[in-house]
């Protein structure tokens, strides 16, 4: 279909001054898009961030209170929920990020994917619109699983500084599973085939880490294990600002190793997503 | 390039999670368009293709037909050179299909706009298309206006035509991964 040449002028002034923006521009611009979308989606869907809510409520209120006196499971505090509290927000945030790689197939087979890559928005826009996407879903259910802990009378030690800084980590290491969930799909390419190894990475994760007890307790190769993993640091860092336990590591080290895994898998999956998965 | 083209997927490329005025303002964000320039050219979209009474209705509730007018009037946000869509009426009702194409029409005639489009529909080629191009697995096999490439096959329409050039039939697809195939279904069920 193509228009009668008398047209033709009109059609070229009508083009002027497409696009704006240099390539930086565009990159903020679009994340800052991709962020938005995630936030009003959220708004017209309450029921899916009270939802996802229940699962760290579960963990918090019925394993910690049925281990609330097990003196081994705890360092520093009385109560194994103030132990426990930072581990769960930290685990709910990687699950949301980690099946995030679900949502990246399910656009690919929807064609989203495919229309994004066919506008101006820089590659790792998209990736890291759909990481900040996750951080936006991560965020409100923290600030949410907060409210709870603070009306259930949970002893965290309270501090704006704290709290800010708690969110802080928690966004990082948000940012960086998710990453890691778009090199995942990339990879996997199909649903089904990611919900099993999604699984398959999830609850080593989880159980290698120092969410749900110390690592003194752990034995040499497990702790090895949970040495190299970046959960372990995000906890640690989350459970220094918000309960004030000591943890093995300082607070600089934990936001650095964070940092540092949220970065490279960023850079990794901004080299193969969303190429790889088409 | 791509700050220059406009492009719609066979597949459903808006998000039913948001509502059509979102979704417009999504898309004005990522292809680019001036932030003084959005609220214009949203507007101007909406007119166009005639989606001011489903503005602030989430997209998932939209018919095939209001999906298809969306999904055409965010690829026009950035003003493109050459919109390119792909088979814009799979899927879609008569009545769908008809509406569809009155606006990409009016769009043609008032503003100029050169539009490329994919089917596999020949009538729709015969009825609104300019010069055809037909391809067959990656290669092109005859192009040309309409009422040219029927006579110089001495055919009476291009579906004769289309079957002449390839060896085989328009729905034969010898290749495809079953993959593509669910894609096509999925598109043509949610749309019907």
């Amino acid at each position: 279909m193509s228009a009668p040449s008398a047209a033709q002028p009109a059609a070229s002034g009508r083009r002027l001054r497409r696009s704006s923006g240099d390539p930086l521009e565009r990159l903020v611009s679009g994340t800052g898009a991709m962020a938005l979308a995630e936030i009003r989606k959220l708004s017209h869907d309450h029921v899916d961030v009270f939802t996802r809510s229940i699962q760290p409520l579960l963990w918090l209120f019925l394993f910690g209170s049925a281990m609330r006196h097990n003196r081994s499971l705890m360092v520093g505090t009385t109560d194994y929920r103030v132990y426990l509290a930072p581990g769960v927000m930290a685990q709910a945030a990687m699950f949301i990020a980690i099946f995030y790689g679900l949502a990246v197939i399910w656009e690919r087979d929807v064609g989203q994917l495919q229309r994004l890559l066919a506008t101006p928005l820089p590659r790792a826009a998209i990736v890291l619109g759909k990481a900040v996407g996750a951080c936006v879903r991560a965020f409100v259910q923290a600030v949410l699983l907060l409210a709870v802990l603070a009306i259930a009378g949970i002893a965290l030690r309270w501090s704006v500084a704290g709290v800010l800084g708690a969110l802080a980590i928690l966004m990082l290491g948000t940012a960086g599973f998710a990453c890691m969930s778009m090199l995942l799909a990339a990879v996997v390419k199909d649903r089904e085939r990611f919900m099993g190894i999604g699984q398959l990475i999830t609850m080593p994760l989880f159980f290698a880490s120092s969410a749900l007890y110390p690592l003194a307790i752990m034995p040499a190769w497990l702790r090895t294990l949970a040495r190299v993993n970046p959960l372990t640091y995000e906890v640690q860092g989350l459970r220094q600002m918000l309960s004030g336990v000591g943890a093995h590591g300082e607070l600089w080290l934990d936001f650095v190793v964070v940092a540092g895994f949220s970065t490279a898998t960023l850079l990794a999956a901004t080299r193969t997503y969303p190429k790889a998965i088409l | 390039m791509r700050s220059s083209i406009g492009y719609v997927p066979q597949a459903i490329s808006v998000d039913g999670a948001l509502t059509a005025r979102e979704n417009l303002d999504f898309y004005a964000s990522v292809t680019g368009v001036p932030r003084r320039e959005r609220r214009e050219r949203i507007e101007q979209v909406i007119v166009e293709m005639d989606l001011a009474e489903m503005l602030d209705r989430l997209a998932r509730t939209f018919s095939g037909g209001m999906l298809r007018r969306l999904e055409i009037a965010s690829a026009l946000l950035n003003r493109p050179a050459v919109p390119f869509l792909d088979e814009p009426t799979v899927g879609l009702d008569p009545t769908a299909r008809h509406v569809v194409w009155e606006r990409l029409t009016a769009l043609r005639d008032e503003a100029g706009t050169t539009i490329v489009f994919t089917t596999h529909v020949m009538e729709e080629v015969e009825r609104y298309a300019e010069r055809l191009v037909i391809m067959d697995e990656g290669h092109v096999v005859e192009q040309g206006e309409p009422a040219e490439v029927c006579a110089r096959h001495g055919m009476e329409d291009l579906e004769e035509v289309f079957t002449a050039v390839t060896g085989h039939g328009i729905y034969e697809q010898r290749k495809g991964r079953l993959r593509d195939v669910r894609a096509q279904r999925r598109t043509a069920r949610r749309l019907g």
